[in-house]
């Protein structure tokens, strides 16, 4: 069976003006440290990270084999346009537009583009904070930007959500940095239109390392979107980003990804957020293409009546393997954690869901509830769940369900004697799976979603 | 050539023969029912008119106003015209019922052309309406949860909609309360006219004091065994099938549904 894949597979000529080679060195840490003017405790934030990075094994144990295909001496680690970010439309690159109109954008939506911030390989290429959202004094700038000009924030919360050895991935993203978003929302202010940024690979061999942080002040509330897809190129390509959250006392953050990576990307991401008291972090995860995808949005509640939810869907197409799943850590009292995920496996693609709840035994009152579903298209496609839910204590409670379904031959015989084709139909059964889901999406995600799933489909009959 | 012309149809799953040379015609206008005992391949019929595909035509052939169309896919078949109303129709989770009719109707239009939404739930309004169809039916999933009575009228509904020109319905009457019946009926009796033949198969004689049939047939062991007028429905419902038992002698081995 083959998956055809007609977004993301093109790519127009690079004209890098910084490249910092092939491979990894406490050189190249330098280099990009030196092009990126980076303060002195970034610098040895790098360095320090890079020696972590060195000595944390690959966490082949539990996930998959595939991630040691991964060649790191073969990976560029930094690459710039040599652009500063812009603020006009005008001023962006044609490529850049070409690309947007490539991926689909409605002209709509291209329009609304000019209050994003869009990053295209390392460097954010456009960059336009809307007016409004400027003038309630909240802070949209790049992760480079948001380091050097608003240090006293940046440096109190980068780094303390995920620490740099939590993971592999995490210390080379700390080592290597650049690009991403830094937000800052004062106390009180609602942010009404969701943040979005954009931004896509287009350099073979090229790893991006975007880094994003987020911090949502007392009382504050922000959606932020993130949307990505990828050219398609012969040689693998490796993605490893670092999100942090930070929701202060009663915020509500919620953080949107629909991302859409070509069938060679290892996306690796490490994704938390820390919720105060009476705040709220969300993830709304879309996992669409890649080779591998390992990738477990997380809250840690530590305040009372604090709120975590997870929504995510994957769409693991032949050959690709969507390791997904949830983290919810409750670190105090009244604390209530939601997770519903859904997977779709198409040919002999994988999806496996990973989630960990934990309630330790001094804790009251604490609820977690925990839905996954699996649909299986093929009979060669493949599900696994693997939740680990530890709670102790008493008055604290949990919920877990999970179910595998298959669409069936009846199912799409009676859709196609309505007249559908059987990619239309299969694309219809699989839409109406995650369709409660996506009622919960801002209505041109769930367009977008809507879309890439029948692209998905159109490939997979046949 | 205005006719589904079903002419020397042998039908087989796996190693088992269901329909054994069977020839029948249901001219455009005209409604014809089938009538014939559990495992007579009824409904087997039904589905190989619309192309399942776990049944093997051995031999024969299929014309739609003159076109064979044993060798279109279902959806070929369906968008050409043809319809069946299933006896279980599947469950969609998560298709309402609105998106799914609008998916099948924009199938029917040439490329390129877009549905218009306001003319649409127009039409969609005044079919519930007929079959007595709340509008709230709109938003639920096809089938999901569905009473009997609720799927067969949902069927009814597609068929309104698609407005075929040849429609097959495998035992709509099964799982209705006589109410529930007199609605579906009346629904099937309004889509009758000159552009349009039906073919109703049903087990018992009831569903048929409703929708009157032009032409009966009786089906035993996967062939048409005799025809008539709508007289001969009323004469099953007294006689029986067992009447046709020396029929199921010659034909052998017993068949499956």
């Amino acid at each position: 069976m083959e998956v055809e894949r007609n977004v993301g597979n093109f790519a127009y000529p690079e004209t890098h003006t910084h490249d910092a080679g092939v491979g990894l060195t406490e050189k190249t840490i330098h280099y990009i440290s030196d092009i990126k003017e980076d303060p002195d405790w970034v610098r040895e934030f790098r360095l320090n990270a890079y020696k972590t990075f060195l000595s944390k094994p690959m966490p082949t144990h539990w996930a998959s084999k595939d991630l040691e295909a991964i060649v790191f001496d073969n990976i560029r680690y930094y690459l710039s346009a040599g652009t500063q970010p812009k603020r006009n439309w005008e001023d962006v690159p044609d490529d850049v537009k070409r690309t947007f109109e490539r991926l689909g954008i409605p002209e709509q939506e291209r329009k609304f583009l000019a209050g994003v911030e869009a990053q295209f390989d390392s460097e954010a290429v456009y960059s336009n904070i809307k007016k409004a959202v400027g003038e309630q004094g909240v802070i949209f700038v790049g992760s480079a930007e948001g380091l050097k000009n608003h240090p006293e924030i940046f440096r109190k919360w980068f780094g303390k959500v995920i620490p740099v050895g939590d993971n592999k991935f995490s210390a080379l993203n700390s080592a290597v940095f650049s690009g991403g978003s830094f937000i800052y929302v004062p106390p009180g202010v609602k942010v009404k239109h969701p943040l979005q940024a954009y931004f896509r690979i287009n350099a073979e061999n090229f790893g991006q390392f975007e880094r994003t942080l987020i911090i949502c002040d007392e009382g504050s509330e922000l959606t932020y979107m993130e949307g990505c897809t990828a050219p398609k190129f012969n040689t693998a390509t490796l993605h490893s980003a670092v999100v942090e959250l930070v929701a202060l006392k009663g915020a509500k953050l919620q953080y949107i990804t629909v991302q859409n990576w070509s069938a060679n990307v290892f996306n690796l991401v490490t994704k938390r957020g820390i919720a105060h008291e009476d705040a709220e972090v969300k993830w709304i995860d879309c996992n669409i293409g890649s080779r591998l995808t390992m990738k477990y949005p997380g809250v840690i509640m530590k305040g009372r009546r604090a709120r975590g939810e997870v929504l995510s869907i994957a769409l693991a197409g032949d050959g690709q393997h969507q390791d997904t799943g949830a983290k919810m850590v409750h670190a105090a009292d009244e604390t209530t954690s939601n997770i519903i995920s859904k997977s779709i496996s198409i040919g002999q693609g994988r999806a496996t869901y990973r989630g960990l709840v934990h309630i330790p035994k001094h804790l009251k009152n604490c609820k977690n509830n925990t839905e996954c579903d699996a649909l299986l298209i093929n009979a060669t496609s493949r599900t696994d769940t693997y939740p680990a839910i530890t709670v102790r204590g008493t008055g604290n409670s949990v919920q877990h369900e999970a179910s595998v379904s298959q669409v069936s031959a009846e199912q799409i015989f009676y859709m196609q004697q309505r007249g559908l084709t059987e990619a239309q139909a299969m694309s219809l059964s699989v839409n109406g799976f995650v369709n409660d889901l996506v009622r919960q999406f801002p209505m041109e995600y769930s367009v977008e979603l809507k879309r890439l799933i029948e692209l998905e489909m159109e490939g997979s009959v046949g | 050539m205005n006719r589904l012309s079903i002419s020397n149809l042998r039908v087989s799953i796996g190693e088992q023969e269901i329909i054994r040379g069977l020839s029948l015609a249901v001219p455009k206008g005209e409604v014809h029912a089938i009538m014939g005992p559990n495992g007579s391949g009824k409904s087997t019929l039904a589905k190989v008119l619309a192309g399942h595909p776990d049944y093997k035509v051995t031999s024969g052939e299929v014309l739609m106003d003159g076109e064979d169309i044993l060798a279109l896919a279902p959806d070929e078949r369906a968008r050409r015209g043809l319809f069946l109303a299933f006896q279980y129709p599947s469950e969609i989770p998560g298709v309402t019922i609105a998106n799914f009719l609008r998916a099948a109707v924009q199938a029917r239009l040439p490329e390129g052309e877009e549905l218009e939404a306001t003319d649409y739930y127009a039409r969609l309004y005044e079919k519930m309406d007929l079959l007595e169809m709340d509008r709230s039916f709109t938003s639920r999933s096809v089938n999901e949860g569905f009473s009997g009575g609720e799927k067969k009228r949902n069927e009814i509904l597609q068929l309104a909609m698609l407005e075929p020109k040849y429609a097959v319905l495998d035992e709509t009457d099964s799982g209705l309360d006589i109410d529930a019946l007199k609605v579906v009926a009346h629904g099937v009796n309004s889509m009758r006219g000159p552009g349009r033949g039906i073919l109703v198969i049903t087990h018992y004689q009831r569903l048929l004091d409703y929708i009157v049939p032009d032409h009966v047939h009786v089906m035993v062991q996967g062939r048409i065994v005799r025809s008539g007028g709508k007289e001969l429905a009323l004469e099953l419902e007294e006689k029986g099938y067992e009447s046709y038992d020396e029929v199921k002698d010659e034909a052998g081995q017993p068949a499956m549904a």
